[in-house]
């Protein structure tokens, strides 16, 4: 079929393709039957799981199917991203609610953790003596006692903090106490959306005319400047369009009521200590990662950039840093989904993820199979999508070898 | 600088004289130090700023820990402690005392207490098991047999009910030995099937088995352990016939053998990868059938280039037991929780949970120490 001929292939004789031969000399027709015995025992061990299931199920009398996502949950839920009653709304509410909570855990742990991680893999290399030996120190402590155990004492701690009358007061503004962080906040209307979605439009332009002059820059060798398009579409843009729509402008402060706060935002002690505990241990083993990767990039880079005449930091910065995230990525990747799954020991301090709900579902309903079912799609696709965007992001600053 | 050159050797023995030392700007603890902590301002100001904080978080710790601690408490007429001093001095010191009254419980659970010594010997003899089976002189085919015998004997002492040991049902043992347990058993199981599953997903013949082990290995990385252990702890029951019950230990080892046997077989795999064509080609050549050329040829090879990889996995598994806390199975960190909420010693859980970081510290440092050192000779071994 190929076009080419290759001329030694002329007189070659060609191996005749043989059939398979019903012998059990045969290695092809082994591995056919042992595939056929293996497939088969996995599929009689299914089966028989399967019917042992169902019989079970018809004796506890449940029903199987989704059909409970759609009733009242009645759960109670201390902290939700979108409005929730639990008179009112469904089981099916209440799991968003929790999936909403283990992305809020999970994404900006990975932000934080990310950004400390780094520094303490750099500060690792520090020349300074006091510095690298802190970060180690820091790292190899925290990657060798357990995340959960990390993650109670760190809410033990919290929970030690004073009650709210007694709260440690920052500038009559930020309320540290055993019921959480409390913090000013922007009364929130609809011209802050307008001002929002001007500034997401002025960010997506700002990045449209980079690409030009990065076009530009490749065309003439001159690359026209973007900051003047930066600072008219990202703040000039936002501000005339908030200014347009009457500046409103309300910082609600949070005051003690009772016992408790009243107003403004809270970073609830659960949620601080799930974030605080999970960022520091990851960010150990990113450290590591981050210092290994570096550690790979040729002591000769670090030396010819110095002979340029670059400072240390520019170095880091412009040429030793991107080459080492192509080291770093994979790597990295993998601690992403550490954090996620880890964001799974929520349940042991009582903030309600997307698995906590979904036990809390299971025990209410008893439709065990669909609660995990639940579970393991969520963080399946959590999972692909992460993996997903990360080999996008490896391929995009592979090196292009010609 | 030159030495005195006809009496040599007794010269060079000869204490340098003063002159003769390079000057202190380059040499001794005063140029180290200017190297090292006060090179530039900034290195200088962050040198003190740290070192400032260092100081200070240092000597909180020790009013907290050691000069303002409670060691130990009085006695209250019923025989119990009398906590008074220690809630005295809540907050500015540590009360070490209520480890000092809970650490039978923290280490052994809900173990009856005249029996304790049984699981004590059980920590001993897995202590053992380790360290035998971190040296290279037993790393021969009788080790599994060591491993045998005493995982048996472990469980003869924690059970009993023969040889004139105490009957002990399961549900009453905790503390440590559970999680030495559950790592040691975990990682027993594990091993051989994750070797069965790296091999699996690397075969090229059977495209079948490939999927079963992709499939297994995916989907059980993809979830978190904790979900893993609910799934154990609901679905178990739900798949065994009615009337057959397993114990909660048991459902929450067998999740953990399936989580530890996916990541472990990636390592395995891993290895299997790197290691050289040419000795499978070399293997085939000879003749060898596949199960010769795995065990004799590239399977020992690859899981001699996977050791430390291997111990950062059990490390982290190790780490990962604690996680039964949440499905109420009593190890070491169950039965330091439940420790705490005894009303006596209410408000001394940082001290419990500093001890148990401590000994869980202990455990994973000890193996990465290892891990770290067969890293090295490995290193040298390749590099000769």
């Amino acid at each position: 079929m190929s076009s080419t001929f290759d001329p030694r292939l002329a007189n070659a004789r060609i191996a005749p393709k043989r059939g398979i031969r019903l012998s059990w000399s045969d290695p092809k027709f082994r591995n056919i039957i042992f595939q056929i015995l293996i497939v088969s025992a996995l599929g009689l061990a299914i089966w028989y799981v399967a019917h042992n299931t169902q019989r079970n199920l018809e004796i506890q009398r449940v029903a199987t199917g989704f059909g409970f996502l759609g009733r009242t949950a009645g759960i109670p839920i201390g902290e939700a991203l979108v409005p929730y009653d639990p008179a009112v709304n469904t089981y099916g509410r209440a799991l968003v609610v929790g999936l909403l909570n283990t992305l809020k855990v999970a994404v900006i742990g990975i932000v934080l953790s990310t950004i400390l991680g780094t520094i303490v893999g750099i500060c690792r290399l520090s020349k300074n003596w006091l510095i690298s030996r802190i970060s180690a120190v820091y790292v190899e402590t925290l990657r060798d006692i357990p995340v959960l155990l990390q993650l109670l004492l760190w809410y033990t701690l919290l929970q030690g903090l004073p009650a709210p009358r007694q709260a440690i007061n920052i500038g009559d503004a930020v309320f540290l106490s055993n019921r959480g962080l409390k913090m000013p906040l922007i009364e929130w209307q609809d011209a802050h959306w307008w001002t929002l979605a001007a500034f997401v439009l002025g960010a997506l332009g700002t990045l449209a005319w980079n690409r030009t002059a990065l076009r530009q820059r490749d065309e003439t060798g001159k690359k026209p400047p973007v900051w003047p398009a930066a600072l008219g579409l990202m703040v000039l843009l936002p501000v005339l369009v908030w200014a347009s729509l009457g500046a409103p402008f309300a910082i609600e402060y949070p005051a003690l009521r009772g016992f408790n706060f009243s107003g403004g935002g809270i970073i609830s002690p659960e949620y601080f200590a799930l974030l605080l505990g999970l960022t520091i241990y990851t960010s150990a083993y990113i450290a590591e990662i981050v210092r290994s990767g570096i550690q790979a990039v040729p002591r000769g880079q670090w030396e010819a950039a110095g002979a340029l005449g670059l400072r240390q930091g520019a170095v880091l910065r412009l040429i030793v840093l991107p080459q080492a995230t192509r080291v770093i990525i994979p790597p990295m990747t993998s601690q992403y989904l550490n954090i996620t799954k880890n964001s799974s020991l929520a349940v042991a301090i009582g903030f309600q993820d997307v698995v906590s709900l979904s036990q809390t579902t299971l025990n209410q309903t008893g439709q065990a199979i669909e609660g995990v079912a639940i579970v393991m799609a969520v963080f399946l696709t959590i999972s692909l999508s992460i993996s997903l965007f990360m080999n996008w992001y490896n391929a995009r600053i592979a090196l292009t070898e010609r | 600088m030159t030495m005195p050159g006809n009496s040599a050797p007794a010269a060079l023995h000869a204490p340098i004289d003063a002159r003769d030392r390079p000057p202190s700007s380059v040499y001794g603890p005063v140029a180290w130090m200017r190297a090292n902590l006060f090179n530039g301002w900034l290195s200088s100001g962050v040198t003190i700023l740290f070192g400032y904080l260092i100081i200070r978080a240092a000597i909180g710790f020790v009013d907290w820990g050691f000069l303002n601690a409670i060691w130990t408490v009085p006695a209250l007429p019923n025989g119990n402690p009398d906590p008074a001093t220690c809630r005295a001095v809540r907050g500015t010191g540590a009360c070490w005392a209520a480890v000092g009254d809970k650490w039978r419980f923290i280490t052994f659970g809900r173990y009856p207490y005249d029996q304790q010594w049984r699981p004590g010997i059980c920590i001993a003899l897995f202590l053992s098991l380790y360290v035998m089976s971190a040296m290279r002189q037993f790393w021969r085919k009788e080790l599994a047999f060591i491993w045998l015998g005493i995982l048996t004997l472990i469980g003869v002492l924690m059970w009993g009910g023969v040889l004139g040991l105490r009957y002990v049902p399961q549900d009453e043992w905790g503390g440590l030995p559970i999680t030495l347990i559950l790592a040691t058993f975990g990682l027993a199981f594990a091993f051989p099937l994750a070797v069965f599953v790296a091999l699996g997903r690397r075969s090229t013949q059977m495209p079948a088995v490939k999927l079963i082990c992709v499939l297994y290995v995916e989907l059980i990385r993809g979830v978190p352990l904790v979900a893993l252990l609910f799934m154990a702890s609901v679905m178990l029951p739900l798949f065994l016939p009615s009337g057959m019950n397993i114990d909660k230990l048991l459902r929450a080892q067998i999740a953990i053998i399936l989580f530890v046997g996916a990541y472990v077989a990636e390592v395995i795999r891993g290895g299997l990868q790197a290691l050289p064509k040419g000795q499978a080609e070399a293997a085939d050549a000879l003749g060898l059938s596949y199960w010769q050329k795995t065990m004799r040829i590239t399977l020992p090879q690859a899981l001699r280039l996977v050791i430390p990889p291997l111990v950062n996995t059990f490390i982290g598994f190790f780490k990962d037991t604690s996680l039964v806390l949440i499905i109420g199975i009593f190890d070491l960190l169950t039965s330091g929780k439940t420790a705490m909420s005894d009303p006596t010693w209410q408000g001394s859980s940082t001290e419990i949970y500093i001890v148990m970081a401590i000994v869980y510290f202990g455990f994973c440092f000890a193996m990465s120490t290892y891990s770290r050192s067969v890293e090295r000779k490995l290193d040298s071994a390749h590099n000769r």
